[in-house]
């Protein structure tokens, strides 16, 4: 049979969400934000809520995530996305209200408003993308970059002695008695993706219940940060980043997993 | 037991050439080409479109959301 056959509006089994738009990704290739921003506009579009979602971007790599989710959006100061978020879902209590947010925005300059919208219990879903590097300003050491990593501003490595241990801030939330749903995925095969969807979905099912915030962490990969071929750096990040950021829910119903 | 047969189709302007799609393929039908699209990066075609099963495996993850799959049943 021919491919041209088989290429027919009538046997379409998947294609790119119309909630994302037509505008090419300013991500590098191989960059998992992309993957992340599909996932979560297509939960947005499986459960009918694109009327009424709100998302809020961040700054960093993702700033320009309102040019690519077509869905209302705005864009919060560096950090601040939670703060903004619990502004619009306490004005607006039935709306679904997220944030997409980078390592560098919401684990760094955004610890506390993170910690304290955790610790508040608010009624929105984050997505935390973690490539362990602060990827838009030129591979920086970011709070979550790994003991011994190389950066541009840790050039012999991460020295645990001088420069701290990496934050995990997932775990850090899961603490708090705020939040309902902490998980940990990644998106660097279809099986993980499907997995990091489901949980999403979950996070926003919890939101329409009120049950609390709900976190997802989603571990990425840098690769022109990390100096690395897109394929490579997911390996690395096997490798590398899941001993120190283990996949798997943290948190379910507001119980941590033993 | 009906056959089923699948076929992907690439946005070749909107590809990165990124090279994700291809360990994620389980009957190894995506290559990258030779020739490059109008930014530069070698696009990922089908080199072996007749073992494609449209399992949307490669769609799932590619990053660009680039890949639309389709797919028929042979009787």
């Amino acid at each position: 049979m021919d491919v041209k056959e088989i290429i027919k509006p009538e046997n379409l089994v998947y294609k790119k969400t119309k909630l994302m738009t037509d505008a090419p990704l300013s991500y590098c290739p191989g960059c998992g934000h992309g993957t992340a921003h599909r996932i979560t506009m297509e939960v947005v579009e499986e459960m009918g809520i694109w009327e009424d979602t709100i998302g809020v971007a961040p700054v960093g790599c993702s700033v320009l995530a309102y040019d690519f989710m077509n869905i209302d959006m705005t864009q919060a100061a560096h950090g601040r996305a939670p703060a903004v978020a619990t502004g619009i879902k306490r004005v607006w209590p039935n709306k679904y209200v997220f944030t997409y947010q980078g390592d560098g925005d919401l684990a760094a300059i955004g610890g506390n408003e993170t910690i304290h919208a955790c610790n508040r219990g608010e009624n929105i879903v984050i997505i935390f993308v973690n490539n362990g590097i602060y990827g838009m300003t030129g591979g920086q050491m970011a709070p979550t970059t790994l003991p011994g990593m190389k950066s541009s501003t840790s050039p012999y490595g991460r020295d645990v002695k001088t420069m701290g241990f990496p934050l995990k801030m997932t775990e850090l939330v899961a603490q708090l008695p705020g939040t309902h749903y902490v998980t940990r995925q990644a998106v660097h095969t279809p099986n993980a993706v499907r997995k990091a969807k489901k949980a999403i979905r979950k996070a926003f099912e919890i939101q329409k219940e009120n049950k609390g915030l709900a976190f997802v962490e989603i571990v990425s990969n840098c690769n022109s940060g990390w100096k690395m071929e897109p394929v490579d750096a997911n390996n690395w990040m096997v490798d590398n980043m899941f001993p120190y950021f283990p996949l798997g829910d943290i948190k379910v119903d507001g119980e941590l997993v033993k | 037991m009906a056959k089923i047969k699948g076929a992907i189709e690439v946005d070749v302007e909107k590809c990165k050439g990124c090279g994700v799609c291809i360990p994620a393929c389980p009957t190894d039908v995506i290559l990258l080409a030779k020739d490059v699209n109008g930014k530069g990066y070698h696009y990922a075609y089908m080199e072996n479109p007749e073992a494609c099963i449209g399992c949307v495996n490669c769609a799932v993850v590619c990053p660009d959301g680039v890949i639309s799959v389709y797919k028929v049943k042979v009787a």
